[in-house]
Formats: C-alpha cells, sequence, structure tokens
C-alpha cells in the first residue's frame, strides 16, 4: 500500500477522487440514457401501482376510510374470481406443457436432415404473425353445434358435441393458442438445438448412442434455459388467452372460458374499485412468485448441467 | 469360431467390427490367456469378407430405417404445415365469395352462435359446408367494405394510429433505456433491470388497473393517449434490446473511444448499427402484439367509435357474416406483408433472444 512513501495519504485520496469522478460521469450519463424510460415507467406503472396498493386496503375509490385486508379476504372469497383463477390455472397447466413439448419435438423435427426445412419454418412461424381477429371466422366454422367438425364427426357416427358451451371449450381454445404459439417457440427451440456442440454429438454417435440417447444426455443439458425461457414466454401467452376468449364468444363466455381478464373487466365496468385494486395485488404477488420459482429453478438445473 | 484361434491380426478385426457398431464380447482378457495360433491366409480372408458383408448389410439397414423416419418425418411436418395455413387460406379463399354464397354456407353455424331462439327458424343448408373454392369468384365483399362502409376504413385508420407511435416510441424509449442498463452494469441497477422484467411478465389483469387510474388522473381517460403513452413506456424491448446489446465486444467500444467517439457516438455509431436486426425483430414483434390488441382498448376506450378494428371485428364477425371473411383478410394483410419482408430478422431476432 505504502507504495509512495512522500505521501501515501494523498495519492489514495486522488486516486479515489478520480474513481469517483469516473464514476459520477458513469452514473450521468446512466441516468441520461435511462431517464426518458424511468420516468414512464414510474408515470404509468410503478407509481399507480403504489396508488393501487393503497387503495386496496380502503373502502372505495370515494371513501377513504382504511380496512385493512377486508378487501382481500373479499376478493379471495368471491365466487367469480375463484373460479376464474382456476379456469386461468387450468388452462395454464395445460397449454404451457404442451406448447414447450411440442415445439421442441417440431423443432428437433426441423432440425433433422429434412428436405425444405426453411420453409417449413416460415410456415409454422406464419400463424404468430395472423390476428387472432382474423381466423376467429375459421374457428367458429369449425366448432360451432353446427360447424364442420361436428360434421365431419357425423361421418364416422360420433355424436356432437357442443364444443362453446360445454367444458370441451378450453380445448378449442387450446388448439387456437398452440396454433399461434408453436411457431414462436419452435423458433427459439432450433437455435438453441444448432447452438449444442456438434463434436459431443459425433462422438456420442461414434460411441453408439441411439438418437434418443443422444437427446437425453447431451442435447437436454444444453437445452433446458430455452425450455425455461420458453416456458415463461408460454405462461406469459397463456395469461393472455382473454383475448382469444373474448374473440371467439364475446363478453359472456362459457363457465368454463371465464378467465381472470374476464373477472377484471367485469370489475371495470361496476368500477368495483376496492376488489379491482385487491385482485390486481393479488395476482401481480403470484405472478412474482410463479415467475420466482421458475428462476430459481432454472437456476439449480443450471449449475447442474455445469458441472 | 474357436476362440484358440484367435491372432493379433484377429484382433485387429475385432477391434474393426466393434467400430462399426458390433458388440463382440471377445474381451482383452480372454484374448491374452489364449495360445496363438497363426491363421492361414484364407481363413483371414473369409473371415474378412464375412466382415464387409455384415457391415455393408448394416450400413443398408441403416440407410432404409433413415429414409423411413424421413418420410415419417416429412409427413408430420406436412401435417403441421397444413394445420398451420390452413385456417389463414380458407379466410382468404372465402373473402372471393359473394355475400350470398357466404350466407348460404355458414349462416347456420353463425346463427348457432348468437342465439339459442334462433334455433327455430329454418336455413338454406343446416349442415355448412367448408368449401374452400368460392363457386365465383367475386368482390362484392371488398366492395361493401371499402366502398360502401366507411366505418371499417375509420377502425382501420384507428389501428394505424394507435400501433404506429406505440411501435416508433417504444423503440426509441427502449433502445436508450437499454443502451445505459447494457454498458453500465452494477449490482444496483439489476435489481432496477430484474423489476424491469417482471413488469414485462405482468400479465394484463396486473398492469391495465394501474394503467387506467392513471389515465383518469391525467383526464386522458377514453382518448388514444390513454393507450399510446403506457405503450411507449411498455419494458418488453427492453429486454431483448439489453441482452442483445450486452453481446457487443467491448474492444469494439474502447477502439471508438481511443478514436474520440463521445457516448452518443458510440450509442448511434456503433451501438445502433450492431443491432439493427434486434431492432426490426423487436418492431415486428411489437406492430404484432398492439395490431393484435384487445384488452387495453375494451378498458381505456370508452367510445365505439375510437376503437381499433381488432375489436370492431368480433362485431362484424356477429352481425355481417356476409362481409366478414374480406375483413379479416384486410386487417392480416399488413402483419403478413411486415413478416414477408422482414421475416429473416424477425428468426434471428428471436433466435438470439432464447439465448444468455
Amino acid at each position: 500500500m505504502a507504495a509512495h512513501e512522500y505521501n501515501p495519504d494523498e495519492v489514495r485520496k486522488r486516486r479515489i477522487r478520480g474513481r469517483r469522478k469516473k464514476n459520477f460521469r458513469e452514473w450521468c450519463i446512466f441516468t441520461g440514457y435511462l431517464t426518458p424510460s424511468l420516468l414512464g415507467v414510474l408515470l404509468f406503472f410503478f407509481g399507480p401501482m403504489l396508488i393501487v396498493l393503497v387503495q386496496s386496503f380502503q373502502r372505495s375509490a370515494t371513501n377513504t376510510e382504511f380496512v385493512g385486508v377486508d378487501n382481500y379476504v373479499n376478493v379471495w372469497n368471491n365466487q367469480a374470481f375463484r373460479s376464474a383463477a382456476k379456469n386461468t390455472l387450468i388452462f395454464a397447466g395445460l397449454a404451457v406443457p404442451l406448447a414447450v413439448l411440442l415445439s421442441l419435438l417440431l423443432a428437433l423435427l426441423l432440425s433433422s436432415k429434412l428436405p425444405g426445412k426453411s420453409a417449413f419454418r416460415s410456415i409454422m412461424l406464419n400463424p404468430m404473425m395472423v390476428p387472432v381477429a382474423s381466423i376467429v371466422l375459421i374457428w367458429q366454422v369449425m366448432f360451432s353445434y353446427n360447424g364442420a367438425m361436428n360434421t365431419y364427426m357425423g361421418w364416422f357416427g360420433i355424436d356432437k358435441i357442443d364444443w362453446m358451451k360445454s367444458d370441451w371449450s378450453r380445448l378449442v381454445i387450446l388448439i387456437l393458442f398452440l396454433w399461434k404459439n408453436l411457431g414462436y417457440n419452435m423458433v427459439l427451440f432450433i437455435s438453441a438445438i444448432s447452438a449444442v456442440p456438434q463434436e459431443q454429438l459425433e462422438s456420442a454417435k461414434m460411441d453408439g448412442a441411439g438418437a434418443v440417447r443422444r437427446f437425453f444426455s447431451i442435447k437436454l443439458p444444453y437445452l433446458w434455459p430455452t425450455i425455461f425461457f420458453v416456458g415463461i414466454m408460454s405462461l406469459i401467452n397463456s395469461f393472455k388467452i382473454f383475448r382469444e376468449v373474448y374473440l371467439l364468444t364475446g363478453d359472456y363466455p362459457v363457465d368454463a372460458l371465464y378467465m381472470l381478464q374476464n373477472f377484471m373487466n367485469n370489475m371495470f365496468s361496476h368500477l368495483d374499485n376496492a376488489k379491482l385494486t385487491a385482485a390486481a395485488i393479488i395476482m401481480c404477488i403470484a405472478m412474482i412468485i410463479i415467475v420466482g420459482a421458475l428462476f430459481i429453478a432454472e437456476n439449480r438445473l443450471g449449475r447442474d448441467t455445469e458441472e | 469360431m474357436k476362440k484358440n484361434e484367435i491372432t493379433p491380426l484377429q484382433l485387429r478385426n475385432e477391434s474393426v467390427h466393434h467400430e462399426e457398431g458390433e458388440h463382440d464380447h471377445g474381451s482383452i482378457r480372454d484374448i491374452q490367456e489364449v495360445e496363438i495360433v497363426r491363421l492361414s491366409d484364407e481363413e483371414i480372408e473369409r473371415r474378412n469378407a464375412k466382415g464387409r458383408a455384415e457391415a455393408k448389410r448394416r450400413a443398408k439397414v441403416h440407410k432404409i430405417t433413415g429414409r423411413i423416419w424421413m418420410v415419417l418425418g416429412l409427413i408430420l411436418a406436412i401435417a403441421v404445415a397444413i394445420f398451420a395455413l390452413m385456417p389463414i387460406v380458407l379466410t382468404i379463399l372465402d373473402s372471393f365469395m359473394s355475400t350470398d354464397e357466404i350466407k348460404t354456407n355458414y349462416s347456420a353455424v353463425y346463427n348457432s352462435l348468437s342465439s339459442a331462439a334462433a334455433e327455430t327458424k329454418t336455413y338454406l343448408s343446416t349442415t355448412p359446408k367448408l368449401k374452400m373454392i368460392p363457386d365465383s369468384v367475386s368482390f362484392s365483399q371488398y366492395k361493401t367494405l371499402l366502398f360502401l362502409s366507411p366505418t371499417y376504413l375509420l377502425k382501420f385508420w384507428n389501428s394505424v394510429a394507435l400501433v404506429v407511435p406505440i411501435v416508433l416510441g417504444q423503440i426509441i424509449v427502449g433502445c436508450l433505456a437499454s443502451y445505459s442498463f447494457a454498458r453500465y452494469r452494477r449490482k444496483r441497477r439489476e435489481v432496477l433491470f430484474f423489476s424491469y422484467v417482471i413488469l414485462m411478465l405482468m400479465p394484463f389483469q396486473v398492469t391495465l388497473v394501474p394503467n387506467y387510474l392513471i389515465a383518469n388522473k391525467l383526464g386522458i381517460y377514453n382518448t388514444w393517449w390513454a393507450i399510446i403513452l403506457p405503450g411507449i413506456f411498455s419494458t418488453f424491448s427492453i429486454f431483448l434490446l439489453s441482452k442483445y446489446m450486452r453481446q457487443i465486444p467491448s474492444s469494439y467500444i474502447e477502439a471508438a473511444k481511443l478514436d474520440g467517439a463521445n457516448e452518443w457516438n458510440i450509442f448511434t455509431r456503433i451501438c445502433l448499427p450492431m443491432c439493427k436486426s434486434a431492432i426490426y425483430a423487436m418492431a415486428i414483434l411489437l406492430f404484432i402484439d398492439y395490431w393484435n390488441m384487445v384488452e387495453q382498448p375494451l378498458i381505456l376506450l370508452e367510445d365505439a367509435g375510437k376503437q381499433p378494428l381488432s375489436v370492431f371485428l368480433s362485431q362484424i364477425n356477429a352481425s355481417e357474416v356476409g362481409v366478414a371473411f374480406a375483413a379479416s383478410f384486410i386487417f392480416m394483410v399488413p402483419p403478413l406483408l411486415i413478416f414477408l419482408y422482414g421475416e429473416q430478422y424477425l428468426v434471428e431476432g428471436i433466435s438470439r433472444s432464447g439465448i444468455k
């Protein structure tokens, strides 16, 4: 430390001052570039989120009496909220694993020696670009009670199913979800598969490992981060499924399709501020827990494969 | 094959066999114990030929199974491709049916959707025909939409006027912010970045409530600004762009600094050009996301006149089946054109977003 004997303190101070100056300059640049975004995010998201938090403890928008966790209890016990949460979770529980699995299979297929791979990729990515509102018509033609699907099934002697007005509607929405999201996930997986080191695959092949063995022992460990990423993206998209439900069935869907967004829309139209804010906070916390758990799981698994 | 006939030459043959995937378990231990006997040349030749024939047979089987798998894969891929394209193609083809033809084919479908009371009526056709080719190509749907009913074009314009500012604004704000996140990483700033990511992951069910509150407070509720402003400051683009910008080698930036470039020059001359494909990809993703929006206008816009086409289409679908297909098709044209033009950027952008 005492490199310069004449005045070590002075040198150290100057060095610290220099570093501080550089740090300050960096901080200024950082803040400068971030400011537009940060101001907007504070004004439109984080700031009002605080207001939401405060209001969730108040009687109503006009009556600011503090009521503790009453609103939360009300929302939690609300039958509509419960069934909306249940439906949303059931849908996510079906849609996310299927979306991950099927798109991984498609990506493996398109990563093998298949003629016309890039054409297939384009075609399968295409649905992602098509607005749901545009193809809803075809879905209605297919799945309404007098629709094409029932007609086709009639040829094989299968009874008509009232697709949109029974629990089958989950399946209809699921197919629409997969139609829309498989392409995007598949592209993610294709790029992850192409990043798997070829030498390892080659040498495993030399040692007589079959295709299945090679996938589980070599490819899969490299794919875990992408699987998680795709899982999180699919989860986010599965929470947006209200869009498809609304476009297919309008304001009043069958019970099985009553999603959290439907519940929120009802609260908006009733101007029920207390329930609205409490529900938003509950969902926010639930979301943080789910995503946090996924991140932690990913870190654990990621560490395993690195060793 | 008797074990005591094995020679060093045989040993070599064995290893050759082994590489071809034959699992011959005459292990080294056995071999060391045997007495060495010389094989005649014919015998060696005979055995080699046998091995070669075996290898050939295996290669053939391998080739055939490979081909079978490929055909199966191809069939699967074609099936998925048909599944992917079918709704789009059907919509386009049906948009060229005349209004009467649509009503003939599909009225049963739509009436059964709209109300139960309709079941007492009789239809021209009780079973709908999912028809590929229109009987006669007709532009009547387009004529009605584009020239006879101005509301449709108005909604189309609404969509454009909402989406374009959001995409441009979010790209500009997002580029600036992701540059600062990518270039100056500190622990405390990571917390901020993480909260941005969390915000990005929040579903509409959560974010629309604060948006609604602030729109009311600022007095922009029921105007386009209530959708455009939160859209511009949404953090979706920042996640992907800053991931991309972190991959720029710092040597580039150091070199530019030595040449006297200031921070703004580094940003505009190095960072932005190098992230061009990511920015295009982001713009495409944002465009399709907001072109498709339903949740925000439903809650933040009260006037039906201000609603974008995405919401309005669901009403057209129900009430005017005769023109709905053409309306749907026109609505999907802009994103499809963008896709045709920018597919490679999109694919590259998506691909890179998944890699850590």
